[in-house]
């Protein structure tokens, strides 16, 4: 298995303990990770910004750092969803289509890929408000929807589930979009904050001590939110709790 | 040249009203809960969104022929056909009906399509008196506001609202807010209008091209009021309207109202087909750019709406900024792909309006791929030079530094660095659209990158 | 040109390529007997239902239901109200019916809906300026689902025909459900062969 980490732009920069635990929990399941030196980011904040042209930069040296690889693992649903539906901006070479076809979103790695089940290291004794972000729930599929009339599943609640210790609580509105959409948090700055001042009340008012998600931008808005609202609500993604952090 | 919609601004106002905005968010949460309900109920769920959207996809790569079909069987059944190109020819040929019959008062139930043609202002300017009967409608028509919800038009006001509105227009007690008074006060009001007007309007939710029949689906029986007591029935139909058969009916109503109000049906779905007789039936095909869209390769689907408004009910920006805020007929997911096509300056901010979450995708019953047509118009609207400037330029920078793995290095460790030093005003300022209301990352101390280097070997 | 030409030219150019037609697949109704589907579809909407046997005195029945009403209007033969509904007279002259009476065609399970067509009222008006509505409906006549009604293609050669659903109804102002927004304020379904 010839493998390589990608680590988002924004994961890179202001969430390194992110790419830190997802590298340690691949290296703890015995999985060799490359690393390619001269990654940057997938293109999506430029893409989905309707600038296609100026994400093709990005996108070529995408490809560049990770063709010859059979996986590509990256702990973002939302980069993996531009990847595999979005990279359109550069010319769709077979090597291209190959690199879109082999980049896969952590908790899907985990769940299809290597099909583990048990982190025997794993221990988080806290109540917890499980977040899909909408492009790991809606295009990635990582777990049903409420929308959608089909029997309930959830891969990362089949990872989590066997953590020691943790207790999962019941938001009213489970599914809801949090309102960070990319470059949607800025330009459309209150609709994106009362949705996120309502994630996070919905998750405190029942119960979350912690909310966990694979998607660090989703968390990166929320945990924005609770500061501004001095809710005591705290946020890790789901590789830290996966590779063993107790908080 | 048309004003540019901002939908942001909009939706700042309204986030403000807090009762209004609490109110709004939660009523069209719970009716798209009744929805989730009422699918719940039904195990073939899926599978009739299927069926729905291919029967849609079919007959609109059929349209010319299914028209035909149905205009040859609606001259059949007696009724007369015309054909609008656009909003001006529907409003001359509803006038000229309207005249050559001698009608002053029309009495109408409701259609986006009349509204997106501004058709009421245009009869009222020439001498005839439009009366809306949809509750939600006249509400609107009297308040001088057009319908914020296709469904459910006047959701974003509170009762309060609807008894001033009434107190002023209809002459209802002022100090009286009470539901069930406002409702049984329009209910008499409107009702002489029913019984004395000289024509009666109604749009179609779908028209039979086998058997001629429009098919109009209301809650309050409004429609048929309008045209069994009137001698004269005009109705205006967009050409997207048309379905092959009698059979599929079956299966679009079988949808509609469990996806727009959680409801299996709608109290009446009624069938019109021959004018009774001694009265006339005239029937207004309209394009009005529903032609130009059928003919764009990745926009043509929006052509299949059923208007449930089901997207609306489940977008969570839609909830929180309310139907006014996108200034359009059309508004919320469907408005924002549909309103783009008419005006691509005016509605260029709608495809904004969206965190592409796909909510409004998985609710359509007829499979119509909504944020990724939002995706797809965003790229239309940047290569048009439609976005805004400070946009173009974060966006043209922001690519440049990230396909330069040195240029990338530079700006995320210098970044790290300078956001540790800088003062909360600097941060938390007015320019600072993030800081607003949450509060900005913290700076780690490295990179991953950085982090990688010192704790890795990496290969050569 | 004319318009009509003008748009069918314009829209055979552009058409996007066919899509095939999909056959309509029979859809299994729930194991819940049809009647008692129909009964719960009626009372959810807001109607009622209530059973007579074939040769009741159906006028009495509908004199106990509403007894305060002036004007019924019947336009069925088992039935004599007060008045007839006459096709002849404007519609309009209607708008004093306290309880209009109907024999409806069929019902269906699925949504507790009644099909009653032109014929069938005799005036269409009587099923929308009545207050209220009675419906005569042969028990034996409710179909399962809408695909089922639908089916019955003949019964849509009706120069007009409604499926009628519960009372009119609106929840426009702040979600609150009223019953008798424009037309009837309450329905009742008498099941009587």
């Amino acid at each position: 298995m010839k493998a390589a980490l990608f680590i988002p732009c924004y994961v890179d920069a202001l969430f390194p303990e992110v790419g830190i635990a997802t590298l340690e929990l691949l290296e703890r399941l015995g999985v060799k990770v490359d690393y390619p030196l001269d990654q940057t980011c997938c293109g999506q904040p430029m893409a989905n910004s309707g600038c296609e042209k100026d994400a093709a930069g990005a996108e070529a040296l995408f490809v560049k750092n990770f063709a010859g690889y059979d996986y590509v693992v990256t702990p973002s649903g939302s980069c993996t969803h531009h990847v595999r539906g979005n990279l359109t901006a550069i010319p769709q070479t077979a090597r291209v289509l190959k690199v879109r076809r082999s980049v896969y979103e952590l908790v899907e790695f985990l769940h299809d890929v290597l099909a583990v089940r048990e982190f025997p290291w794993a221990e988080f004794r806290h109540a917890v408000g499980l977040h899909n972000g909408c492009a790991s729930l809606r295009a990635l599929r990582t777990a049903s929807a409420s929308e959608i009339r089909e029997p309930p599943f959830s891969k990362p609640m089949a990872l989590l589930s066997k953590v020691k210790g943790i207790r999962f609580v019941a938001p009213q509105r489970p599914d809801e979009c949090c309102g960070f959409g990319g470059t949607f948090s800025v330009f459309e700055e209150p609709v994106s904050a009362k949705m996120g001042y309502d994630k996070v009340s919905d998750h405190a008012g029942a119960g979350a001590e912690y909310i966990v998600s694979g998607d660090m931008s989703c968390l990166m808005h929320q945990k924005g939110c609770a500061e501004r609202m001095g809710l005591p609500v705290r946020f890790i993604h789901i590789a830290q709790v996966l590779n063993g952090a107790r908080k | 040249m048309s004003k540019r919609v901002d939908h942001s601004e909009a939706a700042s106002k309204f986030i403000k009203a807090k009762d209004h905005l609490e109110f709004h968010d939660k009523r069209l949460w719970d009716l798209r809960g009744k929805r989730d309900r009422e699918v719940e109920r039904l195990p073939e769920w899926e599978q009739l969104r299927t069926l729905a959207s291919a029967i849609k996809e079919h007959t609109l790569t059929h349209l010319a022929d299914y028209l035909e079909e149905f205009e040859r069987n609606a001259i059949a059944n007696g009724a007369r056909v015309h054909w609008a190109r656009d909003a001006a020819e529907h409003n001359q040929i509803v006038l000229g009906i309207l005249q050559e019959a001698g009608a002053s008062t029309l009495v109408k139930s409701k259609s986006m399509l009349t509204d997106e043609c501004e058709m009421r202002p245009f009869l009222e300017a020439r001498g005839i008196e439009v009366m809306e009967t949809d509750l939600g409608e006249r509400i609107q028509q009297l308040d001088g506001e057009p319908p914020s919800h296709i469904v459910v038009p006047a959701v974003h006001k509170l009762r309060g609202d609807v008894s001033r509105v009434f107190a002023d227009k209809i002459g209802t007690d002022p100090k009286n807010s009470d539901v069930h008074y406002l409702a049984e006060s329009q209910r008499r009001h409107t009702r002489p209008y029913f019984l004395r007007a000289g024509a009666g309007m109604t749009g179609a939710n779908f028209a039979v091209a086998e058997t001629g029949t429009l098919v109009v689906c209301t809650n309050e029986g409004n429609a048929d009021l309008s045209v069994h007591l009137p001698t004269l029935h005009i109705a205006s139909v967009g050409i997207e309207k048309v379905i092959p058969r009698i059979e599929h009916v079956g299966v679009f109503v079988r949808m509609l109202s469990r996806s727009a109000l959680g409801s299996p049906i709608t109290q009446l779905t009624s069938h019109f087909r021959k004018p009774r007789p001694g009265t006339a039936m005239h029937i207004v095909l309209v394009d009005n750019g529903r032609v130009e869209r059928l003919g764009m390769a990745d926009f043509w689907y929006s052509l299949k709406c059923i208007r449930c408004g089901a997207c609306m009910n489940t977008c969570p920006v839609y909830r929180r900024s309310g139907g006014l805020s996108y200034g359009s007929t059309y508004s919320g997911p469907i408005g924002v792909i549909i309103d783009p096509a008419f005006d691509l300056r005016k509605y260029g901010s709608l495809p904004f309006a969206s965190t592409l979450n796909g909510s409004c995708t998985s609710v359509c019953p007829v499979r119509i791929n909504i944020h990724e047509q939002i995706y797809k118009w965003r790229q239309v609207i940047a290569e048009r030079n439609q976005l805004p400037i400070v946009k173009q330029q974060a966006m043209a920078a922001a690519g440049k530094v990230l396909a330069s793995p040195k240029l990338y290095r530079a700006a995320t460790e210098a970044t790290n660095l300078s956001l540790a030093k800088l003062p909360r005003v600097v941060l938390y300022n007015r320019l600072n659209a993030w800081g607003r209301q949450r509060e900005v990352p913290g700076a780690p101390k490295r990179t991953f990158r950085q982090w990688y280097l010192e704790n890795r070997k990496p290969k050569k | 040109m004319t318009t009509r030409d003008d748009m069918l030219a314009r829209i055979r150019k552009c058409q996007p390529a066919p899509v095939p037609l999909p056959p309509i697949p029979v859809f299994d109704d729930a194991a819940t007997p049809v009647l008692e589907r129909f009964r719960a579809g009626v009372e959810r909407m807001g109607g009622q239902l209530v059973e007579a046997r074939a040769g009741a005195d159906l006028g009495a029945l509908v004199r106990s239901l509403y007894p305060a009403a002036k004007v019924i209007c019947s336009a069925c033969a088992e039935l004599k109200g007060t008045r007839r509904p006459d096709p002849r007279r404007p519609p309009a002259e209607l708008e004093d019916v306290d309880v209009g009476v109907v024999r409806a065609l069929f019902g269906v399970a699925e949504t507790g809906s009644v099909w009653i067509t032109a014929a069938q009222f005799g005036v269409s008006a009587l099923g929308f300026l009545s207050q209220h509505l009675v419906v005569l409906l042969d028990p034996a006549l409710v179909v399962g689902n809408l695909h089922d009604a639908y089916r019955q293609r003949a019964q849509f050669d009706a120069d007009y025909g409604v499926l009628m659903t519960g009372p009119s109804a609106t929840a426009d102002i702040e979600g609150v459900l009223i019953h008798g927004a424009q037309g009837i304020r309450g329905l009742t379904i008498v099941l009587v062969a």
